[in-house]
C-alpha cells in the first residue's frame, strides 16, 4: 500500500515536471530552471503540486459522488447525523502527514538557500546589486569595477549577491535562475545564484529579470538582464573593464563629435563612462555606460541598436514612463542623436 | 410608532434612513453602499483587464494604471467585500441568535457612517489630484515617496471607515455573547453566527495594528514625522510588519463568515444538519488563532533570513489542517443528504472545489523557498482570487440569494440566478486559472503592460475574456434585482422551506422588533428542531409583554460627517491656510456630536402590548 502510494505519488512528479516544463520561454520561465537555487524552488513546486493535485483529486472525487448520488428525489427527511469521530480523526491526521511531508523538505530547503558561506573568500564572485527608478546597478566589490543593467557573470559557479535600494523597495528576480528577493532601502539582503551552462547556452546566454515590486510607474518595464558566460570570457571581461579606468579613446569622428557632446549635454554628470568604483554612490545618478556598446538591449527593454538607443534619447519618457532621464537635458537634434549613437555602440571592453 | 403604517414620502423614506439605528435597515444600508462599491471595482478590474488584454498596450497610462489597481484592490477589500459581509451579519445575526438588535444600536449606525463617508473620501481622490497608486498595500518607501494627496487619501480615508469597521466588529462580539435568547447556548449557535464570532474577534485584535501604522503614515506625509524615513533613522520594514499583522488575519476576517454562510446553506439545502458541528467550531477558533501567527509569510522575500522563513513556512501549513476539516465536514454533510441545486446551493457547491484550488495553492507559497518565485507575481494574484472570489465573492452571492426573501419579503428570480451563477463561476475561472502560470512563467503582478514575445500573450488574453464574462454575469444579477423588486411578490416565513435556524420562524421580511416574544431554544437549528416536533412555530421564552426599542439618531450621521471634513482639513493644512481651521471644525463637530449623545437622555421607546396584540399595526 505505501509502496503504491510513493510509485503513484512519483509517477505525478513526472508527468507534472514534463507538462510544466513546455511552459514559458528557456530565458525568463521558472519552470525552465537554468541553476542549482531554482531548481530547488522548482522541485519544491512540483512536490507541492503533487500533494496539493492529490488533494484536489480526493475532494473531487467526493464531491462528485455526492452530487450525483444524494440529489433530492423524494420529500424525505435524511438522517440527521451528527458526526463521526473516527472519519475527523482520518481527515485531521493524513492533512497532518501530508504536511510534514511538504514542511521537512521546505526547511532544508530554506536553510540551504540561506547558506552563505564561501562569501568572504577572496576569490569569490560578489556582486552588490543596488536597484533605482527604473535601472539596475551592478558592482563587483573585490575587482573594484561597476556596470549596470546587465550582469555578466560566469556558469557553473556560486554567484554572491548584495542587494540594496536607494530610492524605494525594488525586488530582484531572474526568475529561470532563482526566486525574487527584495532590494530594501533600510538594509543589505543577500543571497546567492549558480547558473548550469546548459542551461545558459539553452538560453542564449540571456537571462531575463524583472522587478518584482511595485516601484512606480515604469515598474512594469525595470527589467534587468544576466549574461552568464564561461569562466575564461567572464575573465576576459573583468580584464577588460578593468583596464577601462580612463575614458576610452573614440576611433572615428562622429564618436569623437558624440563624445564632446556627451560631456556638453551634461550627460557625463548623470552617467560614467569609466568602470571604477571610486565614486560614491549617491553619485551615480544614472547607468554606467562602459561597456554599453555590448549590451544587448537598451533601458533593459529595447533591442541596443542605432534606431531603438536614438528613440530613448530622443524621447525617453515615450518609452519608460517617469524614468529619471526625462527633461534632465536640452532637447538634441538629429545630428547630435546620431553622434551620441555613434559614441555610445562604440563603448565596449572586449575587443 | 403610527407613521411606520402610513405610506411615506422620499424625503420622509430617506430621512428615516439617515437616522435609523435598526439591524435591518442598516444591513440595507451596508448592501447598497457594498453594492455600490463592488460595481465600481469590479468597472476598475475590467479596465484592468481591457489594458493588459494585449502586450504593449496604451488604453491607460502606467500612471493611470497604478492609480485603478490600487483603488481595484483597496475598494475591493475594505468597501466591497466586508461591507456586504457586514450587511449580511445585520441582516440575520440577531435573528438568529433570537435577539430584537445588536448590543449597541447606535454604534451601529455610527460604525455605518463611518465606513460610508470613508469610502467617499478615498474616491473622491479620483476627482482631486489622482487616486492612491501605491497599492493596497501602500509599501511605506513608495508611499512616502508618491507625490501630491494621493497617499493620504488613502490614509485618512481607510482610518475613518476603518474606525466603522472597528465599531462594527465589536458590536457583534458583545450582540453575540450578551444577547443571545434562552436556550440559545453557545454550542447552539448557527454556523454563520459563529464564525462572525470568530471574524469580529479577529477585527478587535488585527484592525489597531492597521489604525497605529496608517497613523505613522499620516504623521509622515501630514505632520513632519520620519517614521519611515530611513535617512532619519526610519524604518519602512515596520511598515510591512504591521500592514501583514492586520492584513493576514484580514484574509480570515472576510473568508470565516464566508464560511459560515455556506455551512447554513449547504445543511438547509442537503436538510441535514452540519456534519461535525463541534469540530467546525473547532477549527474556525483555531483558523483565527493560527491567523495571527503567520503573517510573515507575506514577507519571505523581505530578508528576515532563513529561520524566520523556516518557522513561519510551517505555520503557515499548519492552517491547511483545520481548513482541510472544513470541507470534509462539508462534504459530509451533503453526504447522504437530500440535496437541492438552488441558486445559493450552486455557489456553495462551487466553492467547495474553487475554494480548495485557492486553499492548496496558499499552501504552495506556504513553502517558503519556492514561494521566492511566487512572491508578487501572478502566480499570487490568482492565489489570493480564488480564496477572495472563489471564497468570499461566492458566499455573498449565496448568501445574497439565500437572505434576500429575508432582508425584502421576496425572491429573487432562480432561473436568471442560476444563469448569473454559471457565467459568473466559468469567467471566474477562465480570468484566474491562467494567471498562476503567468506568474510562474515570469509575469510579475501589478505591471500596467508586458513585452511582447515572452509567452504571456496567450494567459493574458484568456484572462481578459474571463473578466468579461464574470461582467455579465454582474449586470444580469442587477437586472435580476430590479425585476425582482419591481414584481415584489411576497413570501412566507420559510419561503426555501428548508429553514433551519431562528430567522425562518418570523416573517419575512421580520417586524422592526423582530420577535413579539423572544423564543425558546431547545436545540441545535432550533426551528428545524421544531418543525419535525410537528410545531409552526417556536415557542416563546417570555410572556408577551412591553417591547423596548431605541430611538432613531442623527447623531451617528454627524459624527462621521465632522470626521469627514476635519480629514480634508488635515490633508490641505501644510498648504493652505484654510487647512487648520477646517481640521478643527470638523472635529468640533465630531466631538460636539459625541458631547450631545453623552448629555442628552435617551431612554428609547416602548412598544406597548396592545399594539403588538394588533399585529397589523407595528408591521414595518
Ligand atoms: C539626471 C541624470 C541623467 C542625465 C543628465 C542623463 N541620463 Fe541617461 N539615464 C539616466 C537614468 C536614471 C537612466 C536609466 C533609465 C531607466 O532605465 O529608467 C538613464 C539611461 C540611459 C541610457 C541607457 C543605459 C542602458 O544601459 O540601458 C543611455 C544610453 C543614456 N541614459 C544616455 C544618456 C545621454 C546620451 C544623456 C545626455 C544627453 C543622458 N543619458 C543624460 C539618467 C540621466
Ligand atoms: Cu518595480
Ligand atoms: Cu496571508
Amino acid at each position: 500500500m505505501k509502496r503504491f502510494t510513493r510509485w503513484r505519488l512519483s509517477l505525478l512528479l513526472v508527468i507534472m515536471a514534463f507538462i510544466l516544463s513546455g511552459c514559458g520561454e528557456p530565458y525568463l520561465s521558472s519552470l525552465r530552471p537554468a541553476g542549482e537555487v531554482a531548481k530547488k524552488q522548482f522541485h519544491l513546486m512540483l512536490l507541492s503540486t503533487a500533494i496539493m493535485v492529490l488533494v484536489i483529486l480526493v475532494v473531487t472525487t467526493l464531491f462528485v459522488i455526492v452530487l450525483i448520488r444524494f440529489r433530492r428525489k423524494d420529500d424525505r427527511i435524511p438522517e440527521q447525523v451528527e458526526g463521526s469521530h473516527k472519519l475527523e480523526v482520518i481527515w485531521t491526521v493524513i492533512p497532518i502527514i501530508l504536511i510534514l511531508i511538504l514542511a521537512l523538505p521546505t526547511v532544508k530547503a530554506t536553510l540551504a538557500l540561506g547558506n552563505m558561506s564561501g562569501m568572504e573568500d577572496e576569490d569569490a564572485v560578489v556582486v552588490n546589486v543596488r536597484a533605482s527608478l527604473y535601472w539596475w546597478e551592478f558592482e563587483y566589490p573585490n575587482e573594484g569595477i561597476v556596470t549596470s543593467q546587465e550582469l555578466v557573470v560566469p556558469t557553473d559557479e556560486k554567484i554572491f549577491f548584495n542587494l540594496t535600494a536607494s530610492d524605494v523597495k525594488h525586488s530582484f528576480w531572474v526568475p529561470a535562475l532563482g526566486g525574487t528577493l527584495d532590494t530594501n532601502t533600510d538594509n543589505v539582503n543577500t543571497f546567492w545564484l549558480q547558473i548550469d551552462s546548459d542551461a545558459a547556452e539553452e538560453a542564449g546566454n540571456l537571462f531575463y529579470g524583472k522587478c518584482a515590486e511595485l516601484c512606480g510607474p515604469s515598474h512594469a518595464l525595470m527589467d534587468s538582464k544576466v549574461r552568464a558566460v564561461s569562466r575564461d570570457e567572464y575573465d576576459r571581461w573583468i580584464k577588460g573593464m578593468k583596464a577601462a579606468k580612463e575614458p576610452q579613446k573614440p576611433e572615428t569622428a562622429l564618436a569623437k563629435k558624440g563624445e564632446e557632446i556627451f560631456n556638453e549635454k551634461g550627460c557625463i554628470s548623470c552617467h560614467a563612462v569609466t568602470s571604477a568604483n571610486s565614486t560614491i554612490e549617491a553619485a551615480r545618478i544614472g547607468p554606467n555606460l562602459t561597456d554599453f556598446g555590448e549590451r544587448a538591449y537598451v533601458v533593459g527593454i529595447l533591442q541596443n541598436n542605432k534606431e531603438e538607443l536614438k528613440k530613448w534619447l530622443k524621447n525617453p519618457e515615450s518609452v519608460k514612463p517617469a524614468n529619471k532621464m526625462t527633461g534632465t537635458y536640452e532637447e538634441l537634434t538629429e545630428e547630435e542623436l546620431d553622434a551620441l549613437a555613434e559614441y555610445l555602440l562604440s563603448l565596449k571592453v572586449t575587443e | 410608532m403610527n407613521s411606520y403604517a402610513q405610506k411615506r414620502g422620499f424625503l420622509a423614506t430617506l430621512w428615516d434612513y439617515l437616522t435609523t439605528v435598526d439591524h435591518k435597515k442598516i444591513a440595507i444600508l451596508y448592501l447598497v453602499a457594498g453594492g455600490f462599491f463592488f460595481v465600481l471595482g469590479g468597472i476598475e478590474a475590467l479596465l484592468i483587464r481591457v489594458q493588459l488584454a494585449v502586450p504593449n498596450n496604451d488604453f491607460m497610462s502606467a500612471d493611470m494604471f497604478n492609480q485603478v489597481m490600487t483603488m481595484h484592490g483597496t475598494t475591493m477589500i475594505f468597501l466591497a467585500a466586508m461591507p456586504l459581509l457586514f450587511a449580511l451579519m445585520n441582516a440575520v445575526l440577531p435573528l438568529q441568535i433570537g435577539a430584537r438588535d445588536v448590543a449597541f444600536p447606535f454604534i451601529n449606525a455610527l460604525g455605518f457612517w463611518l465606513f460610508l463617508f470613508g469610502g467617499i473620501f478615498l474616491n473622491l481622490s479620483w476627482f482631486l489630484g489622482g487616486a492612491p497608486d501605491a497599492g493596497w498595500t501602500s509599501y511605506a518607501s513608495l508611499s512616502l515617496a508618491s507625490e501630491g494627496k494621493r497617499i493620504d487619501f488613502y490614509t485618512l480615508g481607510l482610518q475613518i471607515s476603518g474606525f466603522g469597521t472597528l465599531m462594527a466588529g465589536i458590536n457583534f462580539i458583545v450582540t453575540i455573547i450578551n444577547m443571545r435568547t434562552t436556550g440559545m447556548t453557545y454550542m447552539r449557535m448557527p454556523m454563520f453566527t459563529w464564525t462572525t464570532f470568530v471574524a469580529c474577534s479577529l477585527i478587535l485584535f488585527a484592525f489597531p495594528p492597521l489604525t497605529i501604522s496608517i497613523f505613522f503614515l499620516i504623521f509622515d506625509r501630514l505632520f513632519g514625522a520620519q517614521f519611515f524615513n530611513v535617512d532619519m533613522g526610519g524604518n519602512t520594514i515596520i511598515w510591512e510588519h504591521l500592514f501583514w499583522i492586520f492584513g493576514h488575519p484580514e484574509v480570515y476576517i472576510l473568508v470565516l463568515p464566508a464560511f459560515g454562510i455556506f455551512s447554513e446553506v449547504i445543511s438547509t439545502f442537503s436538510r441535514k444538519r452540519l456534519f461535525g458541528y463541534a469540530s467546525m467550531v473547532f477549527a474556525t477558533v483555531l483558523i483565527g488563532f493560527l491567523g495571527f501567527m503567520v503573517w510573515a509569510h507575506h514577507m519571505f522575500t523581505t530578508g528576515l533570513g532563513p529561520i524566520a522563513n523556516a518557522i513561519f513556512a510551517v505555520a503557515t501549513m499548519a492552517i491547511a489542517v483545520p481548513t482541510g476539516i472544513k470541507i470534509f465536514n462539508w462534504l459530509l454533510t451533503m453526504w447522504g443528504g437530500s440535496i437541492k441545486l438552488t441558486t445559493p446551493m450552486l455557489y456553495a457547491v462551487a466553492f467547495i472545489p474553487s475554494f480548495v484550488i485557492g486553499g492548496v495553492t496558499g499552501i504552495m507559497n506556504a513553502a517558503s523557498v519556492a514561494d521566492y518565485q511566487y512572491h508578487d507575481t501572478y502566480f499570487v494574484v490568482g492565489h489570493f482570487h480564488y480564496v477572495i472570489l472563489g471564497g468570499v465573492v461566492f458566499a455573498v452571492l449565496a448568501g445574497l440569494h439565500f437572505y434576500w426573501p429575508k432582508m425584502f419579503g421576496t425572491m429573487l428570480n432562480e432561473t436568471l440566478g442560476k444563469i448569473t451563477f454559471w457565467l459568473f463561476l466559468i469567467g471566474f475561472h477562465l480570468t484566474f486559472f491562467v494567471q498562476h502560470f503567468l506568474g510562474l512563467m515570469g509575469m510579475p503582478r501589478r505591471t500596467f503592460t508586458f513585452l511582447e514575445g515572452q509567452g504571456l500573450e496567450t494567459g493574458n488574453y484568456i484572462s481578459s475574456i474571463g473578466s468579461v464574462l464574470m461582467a455579465v454575469a454582474s449586470v444580469i444579477l442587477v437586472i435580476n434585482i430590479i425585476i425582482t423588486s419591481v414584481k415584489n411578490k411576497k413570501v412566507g416565513n420559510d419561503p426555501w422551506g428548508d429553514g433551519r435556524t431562528l430567522e425562518w420562524s418570523i416573517s419575512s421580511p421580520p417586524p422592526y422588533y423582530n420577535f413579539k416574544q423572544l423564543p425558546l431554544v431547545r436545540s441545535i437549528d432550533a426551528y428545524w428542531h421544531e418543525k419535525m416536533e410537528g410545531r409552526k412555530e417556536m415557542p416563546p421564552a417570555e410572556p408577551l409583554g412591553d417591547i423596548h426599542m431605541p430611538n432613531p439618531s442623527f447623531i451617528p450621521f454627524m459624527i462621521s460627517f465632522g470626521l469627514f471634513i476635519a480629514a480634508f482639513g488635515a490633508m490641505y493644512r501644510p498648504d493652505y491656510s484654510w487647512g487648520l481651521p477646517v481640521l478643527i471644525g470638523g472635529l468640533v463637530i465630531t466631538f460636539g456630536s459625541m458631547l450631545v449623545r453623552s448629555l442628552k437622555d435617551d431612554l428609547g421607546t416602548y412598544i406597548k402590548k396592545e399594539e403588538l396584540d394588533d399585529d397589523k399595526g407595528v408591521k414595518a
